[in-house]
């Protein structure tokens, strides 16, 4: 038991359904040139109209009107076995999709880390589920062995070559990957299974059919290694939904945009990396696209947490035509480092570490809402703030009466309605930048009790300027 | 007629149980103001739970009577979050109060959007204490923000105008400033009766 066999009996059509919210409505894939389209695969609901694959669109439509139609489309199929070839990194270094509609992976050296084989099982199957897509699952002691088993089992494990040698020799001969006219040929000799044929001396089949048919069978047994190429994951993720009608409102972007989310969220973990910056592309008829840009401070790849930032940032858009498309878009993965979280944290309620948080509300807020405060060594007021967070905690303050509040823009105290409690000191500062200062600052109490801090520029009369409050 | 015993003989002898006054525990959130500590039932603010604080206009103290607890919950690395400020926070006079600014956070919202982030940020329970200024919040809202308090168990502190204390309010605690004369007056505490005297309440400077 050292490869694993991950057969998608239906993956073109999971690749269409996945991306559709309503899954059991019928629908069809079709195929073949526009004089004869013909139904390439079925959805069970379709099944259920009668439709088959491999019926004429015409008579199709003879029979029900009722079903939505779908161009099966090869590079796409292609596309998401990459994709899966891509989650499957996740649990192996040595991923092949050598196979058709197939993802074959080295398992024995991982489960050490994911634990036995049932708990193993389970996952995939469980992670295969949720992102979609049926599946065939069989582990065998060599990759050939394992398709051809997938062939005609699902759940089967092969321990060790007695096992194999068992279950392979039960194959009939037309399910073992021999080519068409050797199987044909076997079976018209009598041979019905590939115990027959083990049986037979080697000579007699050598003599019998080409070299190619032997060496099949090696591999197959295990007798023969078998060098498979070995999938490289991209180091960029770009995946793209089409809608099949225009798309007004954000809510119905909602569901594409989770399985992107969620897509990408696996692609990640397959790479162990996160992303910090992705785009969202909405595509229109005839216009330019919308770009929506998702800016992280930190990388992540848990896909509840991009869904929501992305869903914040979506929200806020307003397009101007319908969007017919759907794409998304990350170039810059960044290695993963998960948070750092203390084992006796004595806050047993801290669910949302502040970082994440931090990221939910600038989602929803804007990029520039969240800061922090840091002093800056200025006499004047309004400079003696920036935003931004310090390093060192700030040491060495002068320790002059400042207020707590300050005032965007000074406000003019009327006369009369303030007395002055203290005061002056004066500011004088900042001839070299041309923002000059020159005021003499009071601590003022208002009628009702309010201490304020204000201002009148030096060599001036007229009222005072408050610019802050003694809270 | 049973034999007289004096009381003394039983304290002594150990027969008698006698209950004695329980001093109150320290609270874990203590003001920082000697005075008010003594007045609250719990010798503090109420702990995750949101203190309302009623004024006519700034100016008045409403800063000095959180800043120490600020200071101690940053000195503590805790995370303190002021939501939609009325005012810029004068980095100067907050350092000068002890409160460690690198633990100080501004989120900038819209009125609505306000309430909003003060919930997340208080329900998230990663920050000490979360500061908001609720100009139209109803019942409901507020509600929402005690909630928010007790699940992140997290101290919330709401300014609101002081034409507010006749509504009712589901805060914990709920203290009013007044400028003339500076004094506090309980309003309402979970816990135990509000004190109707007033506490003097310096604005020292």
């Amino acid at each position: 038991m050292r490869w694993v066999c991950i057969l998608f009996p239906q993956l073109a059509l999971d690749a269409v359904l996945r991306q559709r919210p309503d899954a059991d409505e019928p629908l069809v894939l079709l195929n073949g040139p526009a004089q004869r389209r013909v139904l390439q695969a079925v959805n069970p609901a379709a099944r259920e109209l009668g439709l088959r694959a491999g019926q004429s669109m015409t008579a199709a439509q003879a029979m029900s009107k009722g079903f939505a139609t779908v161009d099966y489309q090869a590079a796409e199929v292609e596309r998401w076995q990459q994709f899966l070839a891509a989650w499957a990194y996740r649990f192996s270094a040595q991923v092949s999709v050598h196979y058709p509609r197939t993802v074959v992976f080295e398992i024995e050296s991982s489960l050490g880390l994911f634990g036995t084989w049932a708990q193993f099982e389970a996952r995939l199957r469980q992670e295969l589920t949720d992102l979609g897509f049926r599946h065939r699952i069989v582990a065998a002691p060599n990759p050939v062995a394992a398709r051809v088993l997938a062939n005609a089992y699902d759940g089967l494990v092969v321990p060790d070559g007695e096992a194999l040698q068992h279950h392979l020799g039960q194959l009939p001969v037309d399910r073992v990957g021999l080519e068409p006219s050797v199987a044909t040929a076997l079976s018209r000799m009598g041979l019905r299974n590939l115990n027959q044929v083990q049986n037979l001396p080697r000579q007699a089949l050598a003599r019998r059919f080409e070299a190619s048919m032997l060496k099949h069978l090696d591999t197959l047994f295990g007798a023969r290694p078998l060098a498979l190429e070995f999938y490289l994951p991209p180091d960029r993720f770009d995946v793209r939904i089409e809608l099949n009608f225009d798309v007004q409102s954000h809510q119905a972007l909602l569901f594409p945009l989770r399985r992107l989310t969620g897509d990408l969220s696996a692609f990640l973990c397959g790479r162990d990396s996160g992303v910090q910056r992705f785009d969202l592309h909405l595509e229109h008829a005839g216009l330019p696209d919308t770009l929506i840009k998702v800016g992280l401070l930190s990388a992540e790849r848990d896909p509840a947490m991009l869904f929501e930032l992305a869903r914040g940032r979506l929200e806020q858009v307003q397009v101007e035509a319908p969007v017919r498309g759907f794409r998304l878009r990350a170039e810059d993965l960044p290695s993963f480092v998960p948070q750092f979280q203390e084992l006796f944290d004595d806050r047993p309620q801290q669910t949302l570490p502040w970082e994440q948080l931090r990221e939910r509300l600038r989602a929803r807020l804007g990029d520039d809402a969240v800061q922090g405060l840091r002093f800056q060594a200025d006499h004047r007021p309004e400079c003696a703030w920036q935003f931004g967070v310090d390093k060192q905690p700030c040491a060495g303050l002068p320790s002059v009466q400042r207020p707590g509040w300050l005032l965007t823009e000074p406000q003019s105290v009327p006369e009369g309605s303030a007395r002055i409690l203290m005061g002056p000191e004066r500011i004088e500062s900042g001839w070299w930048d041309g923002d000059d200062v020159r005021r003499d600052y009071y601590l003022i109490q208002s009628r009702t009790g309010q201490q304020g801090w204000a201002w009148r520029a030096v060599g001036e009369g007229g009222p005072l300027w408050l610019q802050g409050w003694f809270a | 007629m049973g034999a007289v015993v004096a009381l003394d003989t039983l304290f002594n002898g150990g027969q008698v149980w006698k209950g004695r006054p329980a001093p109150p525990a320290a609270s874990p959130q203590p003001t920082g103001h000697a005075a008010l500590d003594a007045a609250l039932p719990s010798g503090g603010w109420p702990e995750g739970a949101l203190s309302e604080i009623l004024l006519a206009g700034p100016g008045v103290g409403e800063l000095q009577l959180v800043w120490p607890t600020l200071a101690r919950l940053a000195a503590a690395g805790e995370r303190i979050v002021l939501v939609a400020p009325p005012f810029v926070p004068y980095p100067q006079a907050w350092a000068s109060a002890g409160v460690d600014l690198r633990q100080l956070s501004v989120i900038q919202a819209s009125e609505r959007d306000a309430l909003w982030a003060a919930e997340q940020c208080l329900r998230s329970g990663s920050c000490g204490a979360v500061l908001c200024w609720p100009h139209k919040a109803d019942d409901r809202a507020l509600r929402r923000l005690q909630v928010a308090a007790e699940s992140g168990q997290t101290l919330a502190f709401a300014w609101r105008p002081l034409s507010e204390a006749v509504n009712p309010s589901p805060a914990a605690l709920r203290i009013a400033i007044d400028a003339k004369p500076a004094q506090l007056r309980i309003l309402k505490c979970r816990g135990g009766l509000a004190r109707s005297a007033p506490i003097a309440f310096a604005v020292g400077h």
